[in-house]
């Protein structure tokens, strides 16, 4: 690393970036080799050494206490002090350091808004603060773009920018092609804990994910253009409250087609988990009404709705889709181990279920030692390809996914989205719901937005990926689709600036996300 | 175990229309008021009843016809489940909610009182103040054991076992050495003697808190139990005799009326406990250790990734918990009783219930402990003037407001994120 760097760590999931990192910082013991800072060989026995030698992080789940004022998160650790031994907190002190490390960087935060209260970008925000009050040179940010939306996420790059100018190096961990281009001036590739290769930003998205998986991979999924058949899946009028009570989905329509992929994009938190679970009849629909091939399904037990042909992939696999101390036989059984031929009565018939098994994993290309593993041990995608083996056993005529790659190597992200669509091709109706953009875009016939527990617009895939970032910011679908097409239309050599778009479109997608929340 | 639940039921909805919590609780607040004014308002007789300024039936008093008091104090917390239907602001909330409660009781006071047999219809203010407080102060040593102990994340079922351990070292080497500030510390190290076994086999073997806790408390009442027969029983002047602490009377504050003579004329334990609320309390939000202790106990991973080493913050607190609530224990054996077989009874258990009721504030479990003590010394009160009221159902009033305050009605209630989790390193 040089001063005033930002260097690119690129890497699937579980290639051993945030491993290394953390190492880097201090909290895992490297078992062989050395770090060296200034060419001097750096001991960290733990993160206080690595604040101590000038390291700072941003962890991809926020280290921040939820309870705990802005201040006072940031002066953990570090705290200011004033009357000896009894240790009291300087808080007005501590406060002023914030305002005016905030300030220098021009990182606004409210010193003393409460964490939970915040939208997770301030809290990042926050996150880059508390390292900067620690005089860090180096800042590590571990995948810093995975809970925001595209502004948010150009703002960040701003930040970055700004913290190189002020002479920080930044390392930047993520496997975003287009983040990676848009701001490193190296890039250093990982593969299996290994360092693959380096690269210049000036490389190709193509060429930087074939150093990533090692092959040539498609970055978009093939498909025919769909044919869509009769509504299967109607919602209307849908409301839904979260666990705390809250309006999650506040009046959702939306109709999904037999033969046609309905993707559902926006930030996590706007309702989607919510709407999902309703359909599934996990959780009350408080008004509206869900039908499935006609058929009223409101109030219908989780087991009833799977047995009429839904087929349901969670967006949390360790904690709805697998039981994981559970072989993988046994987990692709959990929808219908009581039918035959896999349950008579009361017993299970253990030959029928590895038999099946044996042919599925062959089938769905599941990587695992043995059928009899438990499926904890198996790598996300492979867990993942589980889910989805015993979701498309059966015959379906709705096939809900939501996040169906979250955490799961390339490799297993194409196999999983060639089958979602062999699936849309045999007629099943298709709901997915991705907080990847590119997933969404990739796979949707028609793409629905949700924000605020609304659909606040449906468009077709060939939309602007701009377009739909402000959507998911809660931007109306007009203003959105004239913010966009203006740069274009006014300026003349603007087509340039539409190719771009991260670095062209952000300032107005930035300054208007903002100014629509406090209205709302 | 309650306090594992806690943090995901306990979340108070944020819209939930007109049925606002403030206008729940003031509904009820109604409903006991017509309750008093009615009910208490017939049931009183036309005596006086005198709430005397002092120990005993002598002295000034404050008196009122027993029929007129019960209705008028019934009508007052009618107008506080009133205001609070009609909607009051955020803050006037527990106010007015504290005005209700107080004069729905003064209501209960006036029919009693005036219902009492002649000679007996006075109540000793002087008397109920000094027994609410008495009663109170083992909870309140050991909520504020469960305060230390939770706040960084660990839960603390075995406050009971620490109580009681402390009782029994204060009692028996107090009584060896004859001296009473041999006992208190020897009360203290009892305390923490169970909390370093708690702290041990929950930070660093991680057995489960809540099953440690109950185990340390069978353990102590095994091992006292055993030595009470084996060694103080043979010789209990040499084994149980400890020698008390006298009452200190405080200068200038003593005098002050009815609570001077309550609260200033006591022990150092009554005085010791307050100070520690008051430590405590600053010590958990105004200082740089109670600031770590307290992001331990919320969100263990961020703290160790600033540095602040989770598992030395946990054994610290564990065993200061350990020892105030070993000092709350010789409460009893350097103060009052000598020590006998079990002498908790259950306790800790009630000052466990003190730390929900309190929301794991200092301040917060001192309130909640006197409220208990009030509710018992009540009973013993009312069966010294032979209520028509049963003691038995008195004695059941601090469970059942435990189980409102648990059940959300008080407030929101939400334990420390990480209480009860171990924390495993990388």
């Amino acid at each position: 690393m040089e001063p005033g760097e930002i260097h690119a760590l690129l890497g699937e999931n579980g290639a051993g970036k945030s491993t290394l990192m953390n190492v880097l910082y201090g909290l895992y013991q490297p078992d062989e080799g050395e770090i060296l800072v200034d060419g001097k060989p750096l001991k960290l026995k733990g993160p206080s050494d690595a604040i101590g030698a000038g390291i700072g992080m941003v962890h991809q789940h926020f280290m921040l206490v939820p309870v705990f004022t802005v201040t006072e998160n940031i002066m953990l650790g570090a705290e200011q002090i004033r009357g000896g031994i009894a240790g009291f907190l300087d808080r007005r002190r501590a406060r002023r350091e914030v305002t005016e490390v905030s300030e220098r960087y021009n990182l606004r935060v409210d010193p003393d808004a409460v964490i939970e209260d915040l939208p997770v970008g301030i809290q990042q925000r926050v996150e880059i603060v508390k390292a900067l009050t620690r005089d860090v040179d180096l800042l590590i940010l571990d995948e810093p773009t995975a809970v925001l939306t595209p502004q948010e996420t150009e703002e960040l790059l701003t930040v970055m920018r700004s913290l190189k100018a002020a002479g920080k190096s930044i390392v930047f961990i993520t496997h975003k092609l287009g983040e990676v281009k848009a701001i490193a001036d190296r890039i250093t590739v990982i593969r299996r804990g290994k360092t693959v290769g380096t690269a210049s930003p000036e490389a190709s998205r193509d060429e930087l994910a074939a150093l990533m998986v090692g092959r040539n991979v498609r970055l978009t999924v093939d498909k025919t253009p769909a044919t869509p058949g009769d509504p299967v899946l109607e919602v209307s009028g849908l409301v839904v409250d979260d666990d705390r009570q809250i309006r999650a989905v506040d009046g959702v329509d939306l109709t999904v087609r037999a033969g046609e992929v309905l993707g559902v994009a926006g930030v996590q938190g706007n309702g989607q988990t919510e709407l999902i679970e309703a359909i599934m009849g996990l959780r009350p629909a408080l008004a509206g009404t869900i039908s499935l091939a006609g058929d009223r399904i409101n109030g219908w037990k989780p087991k009833k709705v799977l047995r009429a042909g839904v087929g349901y992939v969670p967006e949390d696999r360790s904690v709805d889709g697998l039981i994981k101390e559970f072989s993988v036989a046994e987990n692709l059984v959990l929808d219908i181990y009581d039918r035959p031929p896999f349950g008579a009565g009361l017993a299970l018939k253990p030959d029928a279920i590895a038999a099946s098994a044996k042919e599925r994993i062959e089938q769905f290309d599941v990587r695992t030692s043995s059928a009899d593993a438990a499926v904890g041990t198996l790598s996300g995608g492979n867990q993942q390809k589980v889910i989805v083996a015993r979701e498309l056993s059966r015959p379906l005529k709705l096939f809900i996914a939501a996040q169906p790659t979250r955490g799961v190597d390339v490799g297993s992200i194409e196999f999983i989205h060639s089958q979602v669509i062999r699936e849309r091709d045999i007629g099943t109706a298709v709901l997915v719901v991705s907080s990847e953009l590119d997933e969404v875009i990739g796979l949707a016939d028609r793409i629905a937005v949700m924000y605020r527990g609304r659909i606040i617009g449906i468009v077709g895939p060939d939309t602007p990926r701009e377009e739909i970032g402000l959507l998911m910011a809660g931007i109306s679908p007009d203003e959105a689709h004239d913010a966009v097409a203006a740069p274009a239309a006014d300026k003349p050599g603007a087509a340039t600036a539409a190719d771009k778009p991260a670095a062209a479109d952000g300032g107005p997608a930035s300054d208007a996300g903002p100014a629509s929340e406090d209205e709302a | 175990m309650s306090t594992m639940a806690v943090p995901d039921i306990a979340v108070a909805p944020v819209d939930e229309g007109f049925w606002t919590r403030s206008r729940k609780v003031g509904l009820t607040l109604l409903a006991l008021g017509l309750l008093s004014a009615v009910l208490f308002g017939a049931l009183a007789t036309d005596q006086q009843a005198r709430f005397t300024l002092s120990d005993d039936a002598a002295g000034a008093a404050l008196e009122i016809n027993g029929t007129i008091g019960a209705i008028l104090f019934g009508i007052i917390t009618i107008a506080a489940g009133a205001a609070l239907l009609a909607g009051v602001p955020k803050r006037w909330f527990l106010p007015v909610l504290g005005v209700g409660l107080v004069a729905f009781v003064l209501s209960f006071l006036c029919w009693q009182v005036s219902a009492a047999p002649a000679g007996q219809n006075f109540m000793p203010l002087v008397n109920i103040i000094r027994g609410t407080f008495i009663l109170a102060l083992p909870l309140i040593f050991g909520a504020l054991a469960g305060v230390l102990c939770e706040r960084s994340g660990v839960v603390n079922v075995a406050i009971e076992g620490q109580l009681l351990m402390g009782a029994f070292s204060g009692a028996l080497f107090g009584s060896i050495s004859g001296s009473v500030w041999v006992g208190l510390v020897a009360a203290a190290i009892g305390g923490a003697f169970i909390s370093l076994l708690l702290a041990v086999f929950a930070i660093r073997y991680l057995v489960d808190q809540v099953v440690m806790g109950i185990v340390l408390n069978l353990l102590a009442v095994g091992v006292t139990g055993f030595l009470y027969e084996r060694l103080m029983q043979t010789d209990a002047a040499k084994y149980n005799s400890a020698p008390r602490f006298s009452n200190w009377e405080i200068p200038l504050l003593k005098d002050i009326p009815v609570l001077g003579p309550a609260l200033f004329r006591g022990n150092i334990f009554l005085y010791l406990g307050l100070l520690l609320v008051l430590v405590i309390h600053i010590g958990l939000f105004r200082t740089r250790w109670g600031l770590r202790t307290r992001s331990v106990g919320e969100h263990p991973i961020a703290a160790d990734t600033l540095g602040v080493k989770v598992l030395r913050v946990r054994y610290r607190n564990v065993l200061l918990a350990g020892v105030v609530a070993g000092i709350g224990g010789a409460s009893y054996t350097l103060a009052l009783y000598s020590f006998t077989k079990n002498m908790i009874g259950g306790k800790g258990f009630i000052a466990l219930a003190a730390l929900i009721f309190g929301r794991w504030n200092p301040t917060g479990a001192l309130l909640a402990a006197l409220f208990f003590g009030f509710a018992d010394q009540l009973a013993t009160y009312l069966g010294a003037i032979s209520s028509s009221i049963p003691s038995q159902f008195l004695a059941m009033l601090p469970y059942l407001a435990t189980i409102l305050a648990v059940a959300g009605l008080v407030g929101r209630v939400r334990a420390p994120a990480a209480d009860g989790k171990p924390y495993i390193k990388g």
